[in-house]
């Protein structure tokens, strides 16, 4: 039997929804700059530049397509963001695969938020999102990497916190969670609702489909300001940022690799080097 | 008047920043068929190339993502905008002409006459199917002796007292044919009967007794694409296989421009893979001691097939502006099937020059698309027809014939 691990050291509730045969489930999402567009930092604020167009981080469409196949043709996904400037072109991509409505907070007073900070708002914007049974996010950004924000925003709402899903199966009102870990996977069981961070690549996105791009032209997008969600200038943005960019570096160049010419015993060298690693 | 200082850098990949006239859902649209295409055509297209063949999956994967039929409304159609239909095109043959000329013949050319000209009940049985990709179209209108004239046609469509129709004749040259689950054949009726002789249109399929579709070998060009002879020998029709609403060359000929009108647009597509390709190896390919883009004969080309490649996208853009108002006429079809494909034809050439010995390989995506658009010069009306098109409607007077 493989290791069954129950959600515990997170704060959680037992919530009963009875059998689960329609299911809520929110994907939280980040629209973040193209990363196929070189980037740039903004050096008085220390942080990346977003003006520009921003599109759909590719680490969330793996938390849309589970959710999608999780609610099948029997429940609703909806999509919760915080963006710049009302930024929707990653949210319709989103919708064009087959959410059926976002959450988008904008708000100029957002801007120099920290990860706890995007934290509570995104828990706010979940209380917009009516009534759900899960909530989804990537493990990590594409363009932050902060890795902390789904557990955030576990703590934030009092629910369970799983990470790392590869897989996940709903069974009556919990989820059945394959844990990836380095050495394997966790069997993890946590009751619903709960916040899972979802792995990238564990599934394949599906294409936003051109019937989804035309439909996804009319479905709602609620876009609120902190002041809809209850929040105060003075608590979010550059003013209630909790942790400050002291300085940023240039990564180090990678150092040149070696160059062995083959003498036909270059395997040799070869296999040392590997095994030096300790790679073999 | 804007008195800002011009910005200084352009996009090589866009350097005209056409994406800044498209819409988000447009934007949307073009971005998924180009990632369609970079995850399932490029791999393998090559190899199909090699090989002289098209998987018939790959129709499915059209499919599920909308591209077939999809600037059709309704009978399970995205119902998409002409310039949506444009673009989709364009990544498609970025990727190969084959896998756009399938998109092509099942939406523009068998799709739309059912579409247009089809009963309800024509409509119901096929085009959620053909939307679907579980059912493959053909469009059957040249013939042997029958090609720039396609009003010479010398397949016969003979009606029975009790309504019934009788086909015989070939059709040659037809994509898809041999693959297909329904032909849309144009066929001359009696002089004597009630169409007096006029071309009308049948929808065939293609398990009827009598068809057959064999396949046409030895292709150069268009290898990842199946072309066909449409045999018809006594094929048996009911009444209600006729298209109902359309008599005479107006049937196939609209049908034409629909497609003529997806491959202006494709033909930028093959060009920009093509000047692509050879902006990226010119930058790389380092001969006395420098990268060949250095030299100033290689910049005079890569210049030269930017601008060719994205004023033609802008000419399509603007044309599918138009037929999404509505003002878009037959000739202005013409000038833009004209230009796009000369014009991609001489970009393929010089990107072909570029890339040396290698530009002669399949490796590279370069003569593939060379040899390609030979066939794209003349199919959906050759460049000398194309030119009498607009010769006759610059001067009003026809030199066809
Ligand atoms: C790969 C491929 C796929 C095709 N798929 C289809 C299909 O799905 N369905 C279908 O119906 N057809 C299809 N075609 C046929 C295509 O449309 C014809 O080849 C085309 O219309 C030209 O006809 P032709 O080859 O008989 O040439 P011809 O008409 O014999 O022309 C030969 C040459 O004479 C020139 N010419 C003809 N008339 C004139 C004139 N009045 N003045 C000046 N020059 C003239 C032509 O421009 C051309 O250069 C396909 C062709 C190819 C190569």
């Amino acid at each position: 039997m493989p290791s069954t691990v129950v959600a515990g050291s997170f704060c959680y509730r037992r919530v009963t929804v009875g059998k689960l045969s329609y299911m809520n489930v929110v994907v939280c999402v980040k629209q973040i700059p193209d990363p196929a567009d070189p980037g740039a930092l903004d050096p008085t604020t220390k942080t990346l530049k977003r003006d520009g167009k921003l599109i759909l981080d590719e680490s969330d469409s793996y938390g849309v397509e589970m959710a999608l196949q999780l609610v099948g043709d029997s429940g609703e996904v909806t999509l919760v963001s915080m963006a710049p400037n009302g930024e929707v072109s990653g949210l319709r991509t989103a919708l064009a695969m087959g959410a059926a409505k976002a959450v988008l907070v904008s708000d100029d007073a957002l801007k120099g938020s920290d990860s706890l900070t995007t934290a509570k708002v995104l828990a706010k914007a979940i209380g917009r999102a009516g009534d759900y049974d899960l909530v989804l996010a990537a493990t990590e950004s594409s363009d932050g990497y902060t890795g902390t924000v789904p557990e955030q925003i576990a703590e934030v709402l009092g629910l369970p916190s799983v990470t790392f899903a590869k897989s996940i199966t709903v069974d009556g009102s919990s989820i059945k969670v394959d844990r990836q870990t380095e050495a394997g996977y966790d069997e993890v069981t946590c009751p619903l609702p709960a916040v899972v961070s979802v792995t990238a690549g564990v599934v394949e996105p599906r294409y936003p489909s051109f019937k989804g791009i035309m439909a996804a032209k009319s479905k709602p997008v609620d876009q609120v300001g902190i002041a809809d969600l209850g929040l105060d200038a003075g608590a979010v943005g550059w003013a209630g940022a909790g942790q400050e960019i002291v300085e940023v570096v240039a990564a180090e160049a990678r150092e040149a690799g070696e160059v062995i010419e083959d003498d036909g015993e270059a395997y040799n060298r070869i296999v040392t080097f590997l095994s030096d690693l300790k790679v073999i | 008047m804007s008195h800002q200082p011009l910005r200084q850098a352009i996009d090589p990949l866009d350097p005209l920043h056409l994406d800044g006239l498209l819409s988000e859902e447009e934007l949307l649209v073009r971005d998924t068929v180009r990632r369609f295409v970079g995850d399932r055509v490029l791999p393998d297209v090559g190899e199909w190339f090699d090989q002289g063949t098209f998987p018939r999956e790959m129709a499915q994967a059209f499919g599920d993502l909308g591209l077939l039929g999809m600037h059709l409304e309704g009978y399970g159609c995205a119902g998409t905008s002409a310039t949506a239909y444009g673009l989709a095109c364009l990544e498609l043959e970025a990727g190969d002409s084959g896998a756009r000329s399938f998109v092509s013949v099942q939406g523009s050319l068998a799709m739309f006459p059912i579409w247009a000209f089809g009963s309800e009940e024509q409509k119901q049985e096929w085009l959620p199917r053909m939307a679907a990709g579980t059912a493959i179209g053909c469009f059957g209108l040249t013939e042997p002796d029958s090609g720039s004239d396609p009003s010479s046609m010398r397949t016969t469509a003979r009606q029975l007292p009790n309504g019934d129709w009788v086909l015989n004749g070939t059709k040659m040259w037809i994509t898809n044919g041999s693959i297909a689950d329904v032909a849309v054949v144009w066929a001359v009726t009696d002089p004597e009967g009630p169409d007096n002789g006029a071309v009308r249109g049948f929808v065939v399929p293609t398990d009827t007794p009598g068809f057959s579709a064999p396949v046409i070998h030895k292709k150069v060009s268009l290898r990842a694409s199946i072309t066909s002879e449409l045999v018809l020998q006594e094929v048996h029709l009911p009444a209600g296989a006729v298209l109902p609403n359309v008599t005479g060359m107006r049937g196939p000929l609209s049908c034409l421009n629909e497609a003529r009108f997806g491959i202006l647009f494709g033909a930028c597509g093959a060009a920009r893979a093509c000047y692509e390709s050879a902006l990226s190896y010119s930058l790389e390919r380092v001969q006395f001691g420098k990268p060949i883009a250095s030299f100033q004969l290689t910049q005079k080309k890569l210049t030269e097939m930017a601008i060719a490649v994205h004023t033609g996208t802008l000419l399509s853009m603007h044309l599918g502006r138009m037929k999404d108002a509505g003002t878009l006429a037959t000739p202005q079809v013409s000038i833009g099937k004209l230009n796009n494909v000369a014009m991609a034809l001489r970009v393929a050439r010089e990107a072909r020059a570029i890339l040396g010995a290698n530009g002669i390989t399949l490796e590279y995506p370069v003569v593939r698309h060379m040899v390609n658009l030979e066939s794209v010069y003349t199919y959906e009306g050759t460049n000398e027809i194309h030119t009498l098109i607009v010769g006759n409607a610059l001067t009003g007077i026809p030199a066809f014939g």
